[in-house]
């Protein structure tokens, strides 16, 4: 009888498949993989990897300790690979922009009460509710999936991580 | 919806093998042994009942889908929000160059009535059509009994994510979903959750991969979470896509795990455009004028990504949405 093996791609082991045009451009796939894009990336990056009108999911290496973010809006984080500690913050003064779109930065160290922590390793998600403050670190180089709104911190370096022919 | 407003469903008695027969407008479906017959006023299709029953349950199951279901290269419908295009032909470029193409736009509630009463009626008790092919027993013979279980699941929905409170429930085997044998090697484990008191509603996490390993359905997206319209709607997939989903708008795919390969057609044509092959971390949009049906060769973890704003229906018809999702 067969013996299942489940293939996850990591940052040190990934296949990435492809685009076989027949008549077609490769480009209109905007194909890539969160691997590759992550392990080019500098921690904390928030790489677009995917695009749907003003709703993108980002691609980040998590590696070290993280600035405390904000959003106006949910945002859900799936680790892909490694572990991620997240801690969340209810804060006393900063706010996000209620019309704002994707998280922004928040100066310092923000004063609030702790409302959690979270360990998550590959496969879990975890909700970063809307406006209250987040922090995430990994220790090892890990990936964090991110699923949320273009922001002032989204880089969409399409050309770069796609395939073009 | 009262008794008195339910739509009409239009079906014969039983046949010899124990089938009832439906029609729809002009459209008749009745089934034998072995196959569904369609006719219309211009044409007739047949179509290996097992295939077909497994098409007609994904169209159910999704309330028509975004654009176009294609059960095969003939029979299809095209989901205009609120009505129906039933079709035969009409993504055929033979079919129409020969003028036997059909169209036929009913109301909703009217097609889903009669649909759900032909999948009832011609689901026998040991088939599941939601089913890998290893994991149900036949769709075919004589009428034996019915499936009413595995044919009116309700798609899960999240409202903000799996697992909170108030929201959709976590799989375990105590809730009934074991672990697919093709996922026997997942980790099970949970992620850890300090909860301070007072946050029980917005400190939350759960394991995706562990949930998707105790999915019981393959090729049927549910959505796990939300951002405004941005919904992550994960699944199962092993074997053929039952259904050649033809895109009315953007459609993202992210490959979990394993792997999948794409066939991509034109939507109108049917001609080949390309394969896409996706391993475990690819990424890939399907433009929005394409047709797509994949295969997975082992059972994967596929999370397609949907764009559900209310907008897009009227911006589809105005021709105001772009095929692609980015240009570079």
């Amino acid at each position: 009888m067969t013996e299942y093996k489940t293939v996850f791609g990591s940052l040190t082991n990934y296949e990435k498949g492809g685009v076989e045009a027949i008549n077609d451009s490769p480009q209109n796939y905007v194909f890539s993989n969160l691997f590759e894009v992550a392990s080019r990336a500098k921690p904390w990056e928030k790489v677009a990897v995917a695009k749907n009108m003003e709703y993108v999911i980002e691609a980040i290496r998590a590696e070290g300790v993280s600035p405390w973010r904000i959003a106006a809006h949910d945002e859900f984080a799936l680790v892909m690979d490694g572990q991620v500690t997240i801690d969340l913050l209810d804060p006393d003064s900063v706010t996000a922009n209620p019309t704002s779109t994707g998280s922004v930065a928040v100066d310092g160290e923000p004063s609030g009460r702790k409302m959690g922590q979270i360990v998550a390793k590959r496969g879990h998600m975890s909700l970063l509710p809307a406006n209250r403050c987040y922090r995430m670190s990994a220790r090892d180089a890990s990936v964090v999936l991110l699923q949320t709104i273009l922001g002032p911190d989204t880089l969409q370096r399409w050309p770069d991580i796609c395939q073009r022919h | 919806m009262s008794t008195s407003q339910l739509p009409e469903v239009k079906s014969t008695e039983p046949n010899e093998q124990g089938y009832r027969s439906y029609s729809l407008g002009e459209f008749t479906f009745r089934r034998d042994e072995h196959f569904a017959h369609i006719d219309w006023p211009t044409g007739r299709h047949v179509m290996a009942v097992e295939p077909f029953l497994k098409a007609l349950m994904r169209d159910i199951a999704w309330n028509f889908f975004y654009g176009t279901v294609n059960f095969d290269s003939v029979i299809g419908t095209v989901n205009h929000y609120g009505d129906v295009d039933l079709f035969a032909g009409r993504f055929n470029e033979d079919y129409r160059k020969a003028e036997i193409d059909h169209l036929e736009n009913f109301p909703h509630d009217e097609i889903k009535a009669t649909f759900e009463a032909m999948l009832g009626d011609w689901v026998n008790e040991s088939f599941d059509p939601f089913a890998a092919p290893q994991e149900t027993g036949s769709a075919y013979g004589d009428k034996s009994g019915n499936n009413m279980a595995a044919v009116t699941r309700t798609r899960v929905t999240a409202k903000r994510m799996i697992g909170m409170p108030d929201d959709e429930l976590l799989r375990s085997d105590e809730s009934g979903y074991t672990v697919n044998r093709m996922f026997a090697d997942v980790d099970q484990s949970e992620p850890e959750v300090k909860v301070e008191p007072g946050y029980e509603k917005e400190v939350s996490a759960f394991s995706l991969f562990k949930y998707l390993s105790r999915s019981d359905v393959t090729w049927n997206p549910s959505v796990v979470s939300v951002c405004k319209d941005s919904l992550y709607c994960p699944t199962t997939e092993e074997f053929i896509l039952p259904i050649i989903h033809g895109n009315d708008r953007v459609e993202w795919f992210i490959q979990l795990s394993d792997e999948i390969i794409w066939e991509v057609a034109d939507r109108e044509t049917g001609r080949p455009r390309a394969n896409v092959v996706m391993k475990a971390g690819d990424c890939a949009a399907m433009p929005a004028d394409i047709r797509h049906q994949g295969f997975s060769p082992k059972r994967s973890m596929l999370l397609v990504w949907e764009n559900n704003s209310a907008a897009l229906p009227g911006m589809i018809a105005r021709g105001e949405t772009p095929n692609v999702p980015v240009e570079f």
